[in-house]
This record gives C-alpha cells, structure tokens and sequence, in this order.
C-alpha cells in the first residue's frame, strides 16, 4: 500500500513550502514511521523530532495531520494523501518540529 | 570554514548532571539537596525521554512488604544472574540503599500497588521471593518520571534546559571541568563550566535495530566518558529482552509490555505448530513464568533458525487459556488499548522476538560514582559492572534511583568550596566541530539503520568470530564515510548535524562491544559465542577498554568481589 504524505517544509513560518512524498506501508504502521522511511530514502535533512518510537511516552513527536493535532506515533497511515504541518499554536524551529517544551524547561544561557 | 561564528553562549554551574532520566532527575534532587547550583541538560525534553519512562514493569528491591526479606538475599540473587562478573561494591549499594528510595518515591506520590495496606511486591525471574514493587497498569516508568518531574520542579536550585546535546566534555590537567553543547532548537554552540559533571545519559539500545527504549540511547555517554579518559568495563554484554512485541504492528506501546502480563497469567511461549518449546533447551515453564531472560533469547532464536518461528520470524506468544474475566482484571485498560490495534488475546496469540533492551556494561566507577577522571561521575544505566554478564529483572529503575542519589551527593560535596576550572581554550576542539560546514551528501539516517542492522544481525545475543570480523569491518567502512567534518547546515534542527553527532558516539561504542565480544572467547550469560560454548573459568574477569589515540585498547582486570552480607 501508498501513502502519500504532503509535509510542509522551512526554517520561516511565513515562508514554507509543501514536499510531497509516496510511501510504502503495511496496515497498522504509524504516520511517524512513514516519516522515518522519508528520512532514510529520501531525504535525512527532513526535521521531526521523536524519542520513544512507538510507545506514545516522549509526547515530542506533536504534529499537525489534515489540521488535526495528533502524535505522528499514534496516527496511521492510510492510503491516501495526509497533510502534515507543525502546530501552528507554538513557535516553529525548523519543518515539522516546533517548540513545545514549557519555558522553564527550555535552554537559555544562565 | 565558513566564517567563525559568534562566540559560543556561556553557562556556569556547580554540577552538571547530562540526562534526565530516572537517574539524572534523581541526581539533581540530591545534589540541589545538598546545596549544589544543577544544570539538568537533555538532548530532549526534561524528564521524558531515556529508557525510564519507557520502563513499564518492575522495580526489584527488598522492602519486606510481601514476605520477610533482606538486602543481603536481593544482592545474593543478582550476583547469582550476574554470572561470576558482578561488581560487587556496586551491586550491595544497589540493593542496600534501594528500599530507602522506594519508600522516598513513595513519599512523593508514585503510586506503588498496594495490597491490604502494603506495597505489592510480584514474583519476577531470578528472585528468590515476591521483591517486585510496581505501578498499574504497565505505568511504573510513567509515574516514575511524572513524580521525579514533580519533585525537580519544587526543588530550588536546578536549572532545566533540554534540546540540548552534549558534543564533548572539557578538561584540564586531566580533570573534568565541564562540556561543550550544541542547542538543538538554535544550532548555537554552548560551552558549559561545572565543577561536577554526571554523566546519565543512559545505555546503548539505539545501536540495535529492534530495541526498547528511546532513540537517545545511542550510547552517547559512554562515548563521552571514554574520550574524556575514562575506562568502560563489560561492554561485550549487551541484554537482550526475550519476548519484545513482533506483530501484529503495535502502536501506543512499549514493545515489552508483555512481561507482566506472564508473570501474572503465564502467557504460554508457542512455536509455528503451537507447541511449548522452552523445555527443548532445557527449562519446562509448566505455565509458569521462570525462564531468565538469557535462556528464553536462546530458546526462541533456535526454534526460529530450526524453521520453527512464528511468520515474522519470532515465537508466538498466547494468552488464549486466559478467561476474559482474567484478562481484563490483569490488563485492565491495556485490553482496550490493544482493541484499538485488533488484537484480541481469547482469540489469538501474538508474536514476540528478542530485543536490544538493556547494557550491562558502561563507565567504570567505585561507590561514590566517580570515575577514574576526577570532575567525572556516572550514574544508572551508563554505569558498568553492578550487574555483572546479566542483570536481574527490575534492578535498572532501583539502579537509577540509588546511584542517581549517591552520583548526586559525591558531585555536591566534589562541588562546594571548589573554584572552576574551565577555560575555554579547552573546549576549542570540539567548538571547532560544531563551528564545522560540513558536506550535505551524507544520509545521516540511511547510515545508522546500516549500523543497526549490522549490530542486531551480527552482535546479537548469539555471535561467532566470523559475525563479529564482519560487523568490525562495516563499522570501520560507516567511519571512514562519515569523515572528521561533521553533515548539514548548522541551522536549528539539523537532523543531519544531530545525526553526524550520534554517529560519530555510536560507531566507537559498536566497536567498543564487538572487540569486546570478539575477544572474550567463552559463553557467560548475555554474551553467547557459538564457536565457544560454555563458561570458562579462566575468563571470570572483567575486559576494559579505554581510549588510545583514535583506537581502543583493552586490558583484563579481576572482578570486584566484597564479602556481601554482614
């Protein structure tokens, strides 16, 4: 089966572009998943940021899919084009990876 | 070069604690405690990535709750898991100080399952009685997290920033005097002065195809430890979990989830013709749940190489005998959760397969958790030796817990009335590396499943001379590409800049385990060698290694062995 996954790519949130990309699958794998085959057949410079994979634990991998907020690990694949965007609610750092860490949290020079 | 860059932002602190995991959370809690200034650094978010949040079963430790019990009878049964190897200074404060930081998490609000007023205490492979205290259902590494959250948020005195990479660290005159950064979320360079540096950043199971904890666990703070001088010991012993989830894709979950799940229920182990098959290498499980981890990895990857394995190439694990009743009393909302995936436990089994879960190995250190660098500590799972060739069922989440403390305290006490030593002319080479415009042609993401896939095809569980030399050489082939210049564009978010980082720790740390493993010619525990079967014991010694120039030397070293009980 095909996927094929529209990502809004860019360092400038007013000035993205969309890529889009076919990818295989099998039913039941994740969105997340779809985007690290991206990565390593097409393009490594792809940024999306995740830890724990598969087990809905790290909560970094926050993303909108067709306007909906979703964990790209917990939303799956279909065949059909899905539209993945940052959140448009938090600041963007770069493609699909946006700043969600509470501000106490974040890095700032002491 | 392109232009130099800005100069590097600038922090300053009393300890440095790198990760923040179970150990590193607790780690900044005793040395805030204790007076210290900590900066918590995490490649991610604080508090939720490592492998403790993904720990959803057991902490093993002996509170006496369940049936009488003594640290003296735990340590005594992790020595025995441990296989001749255990060190056994660390593997007495593991188990001595465990009960106090169960009772202290306690006080914070873990949660742990109770029974008629006390905390439940399970049964778990290798114990000698019920010593496994838990959080329902399939939560304890979540609360565990949340609750150390909770508790370096109240604490005055530790400073939280995550996105943030540790590239190096920094010395003087030999000593540990801080660590160079990259900040992930700007692409800017930091350089970090700490009078204490703790380095928790965990195992190495990202090194591996199929593995159970979180993509940061690339073995990033042993490469640190090791290019910072410090020695590693046991790293050929890599633990293997025996029935991690295969199929049918699940999502939503941690892929050792069934683990409890037999211990509470005794899931049957089935072959491709629905047969038991652990009793053909020498264990009947009876519906019982007490192969060890070693024995079960052995058993399914020879029924699978015998052409018995289940279609995805593992063993069927079922629960089928099971009443529904039972299973949602054991499961609870997980049933739900696995509905969501299809799956149905009274109708069909699952597949399970051996996966990279644990590191026995790691930074060698004494009891205070320093290293043999001064400035230098280590705490949980990047601490070598505590649980010798193979570790006990629910001993890494209480390794965390009390060598996070006593890391936390050692660096306090390192910390108070010193001056800094760091100087940034120090830290210039590895600013120079991130300062770098290295090449754009690299797949950063293409390499590492290429290193995955050798380790796990030819480093597993089960390892011959011939896999081994074959492994070294694409190790060496996947170094000599990835060049001295570090991928990408130094932009925020360089995934290939980030990669080229994680590449660069895990290629040393794969050759690291498989000269290791290529040298100790014997089988002990999670090291098995086909082409030497059995234990020899004039290998009852521990191999270290430590850096030389750009290659890795290794020495032998007899085991650490202190009169247990008193």
């Amino acid at each position: 089966m095909k996927a094929t996954l529209k990502v809004w790519r860019g360092l400038d949130a007013a000035a993205g572009h969309f890529e889009t990309y076919d990818v295989p699958f099998e039913p039941g794998q994740s969105v997340l998943d779809g985007l690290r085959w991206i990565r390593a057949n097409h393009d490594p410079s792809l940024a999306i940021r995740f830890s724990c994979i598969n087990a809905n634990a790290c909560k970094e991998c926050m993303m909108e899919l067709d306007g909906e907020t979703v964990y790209a690990c917990t939303a799956r694949l279909e065949s059909r084009e899905m539209v993945l965007e940052p959140l448009h609610n938090k600041k963007l750092v770069r493609d699909l990876v946006t700043e969600i860490a509470p501000p106490a949290e974040r890095f700032k020079a002491t | 070069m392109r232009e130099p860059k800005a100069e590097p932002m600038q922090v300053e602190t009393d300890v440095l604690i790198i990760g923040s995991g179970g150990a590193g959370m607790y780690a900044a809690i005793a040395a805030a405690r204790a007076g210290a200034q900590v900066f918590l650094a995490d490649r991610s978010l604080i508090g939720r990535g490592g492998a403790t949040v993904m720990a959803q079963m057991t902490v093993a430790v002996a509170l006496g709750a369940e049936t009488p019990d003594h640290w003296s009878h735990h340590l005594a049964d992790t020595i025995q898991a441990g296989r001749g190897l255990t060190d056994e200074r660390l593997a007495r404060l593991l188990c001595e100080e465990g009960p106090d930081c169960i009772r202290e998490m306690d006080t914070w609000g873990v949660g742990w399952a109770r029974r008629d007023g006390h905390i439940t205490q399970a049964f778990a492979p290798g114990h000698d009685r019920p010593r496994c205290a838990y959080v329902d259902f399939l939560n304890t590494g979540p609360a565990v997290s949340k609750t150390l959250r909770t508790v370096v948020n109240k604490t005055i005195g530790i400073h939280k920033a995550g996105d943030l990479l540790v590239v190096d660290l920094v010395r003087r005159d030999g000593e540990v005097t801080g660590a160079v950064a990259l900040h992930l979320a700007s692409g800017a360079a930091v350089t970090i002065a700490a009078k204490a540096t703790i380095v928790a950043a965990g195992g190495l199971t990202r090194l591996y195809r199929r593995n159970s904890a979180s993509a940061n666990m690339g073995g990033d703070g042993y490469a640190l430890a090791l290019r910072a001088g410090a020695p590693l010991i046991d790293m050929e012993f890599v633990q293997f979990f025996p029935i991690g989830h295969l199929a049918p894709r699940l999502i939503g979950m941690d892929p050792i989830m069934w683990d409890p799940f037999r211990y509470k229920l005794g899931g049957r182990l089935l072959n491709a013709n629905r047969e038991e098959f652990t009793e053909r290498y020498g264990t009947r499980e009876d519906g019982k749940y007490v192969i060890t981890r070693d024995l079960a990895t052995y058993a399914i990857i020879k029924e699978v190489e015998a052409g018995r394995g289940s279609p995805h190439g593992g063993a069927f694990l079922s629960f089928e005998h099971c009443p529904a009743a039972a299973l949602r009393a054991a499961f609870g909302p997980v049933i739900d959760r696995l509905a969501a995936n299809d799956i149905d436990l009274t109708k069909m089994p699952v597949e399970v397969a051996p996966i990279a879960h644990y590191h026995m190995g790691g930074v060698t250190a004494d009891a205070r958790m320093e290293t043999e660098v001064p400035g230098l500590l280590v705490a949980g799972e990047a601490v070598g030796g505590a649980n010798g060739a193979n570790r006990l069922s629910g001993n890494a989440i209480t390794e965390a817990f009390v060598f996070g403390r006593r890391a936390g305290r050692s660096a306090a006490e390192r910390a108070h009335g010193r001056r800094h030593g760091f100087a940034s002319t120090d830290a210039r080479g590895a600013l120079d590396l991130l300062a770098a415009d290295g090449g754009r042609e690299l797949n950063t993401a293409a390499m590492i499943q290429a290193l995955q896939a050798t380790m796990a095809d030819d480093v597993g569980p089960f390892r011959t001379e011939a896999k081994l030399t074959r492994a070294l050489t694409t190790i060496d082939e996947l170094t000599g590409a990835l060049r001295d210049r570090p991928a990408g564009d130094g932009k925020p978010f360089d995934m290939r800049r980030i990669e080229w980082l994680d590449l660069r720790n895990m290629l040393l740390v794969a050759r690291v385990v498989a000269r290791a493993a290529l040298m100790r010619a014997e089988s002990r525990g999670a090291h098995q060698r086909e082409d030497f079967p059995g234990v020899l014991s004039e290998w009852q010694l521990n191999q270290v290694a430590r850096l030389r120039g750009d290659d890795v030397a290794f020495a032998s070293v007899p085991i650490v062995a202190e009169v247990a009980a008193q």
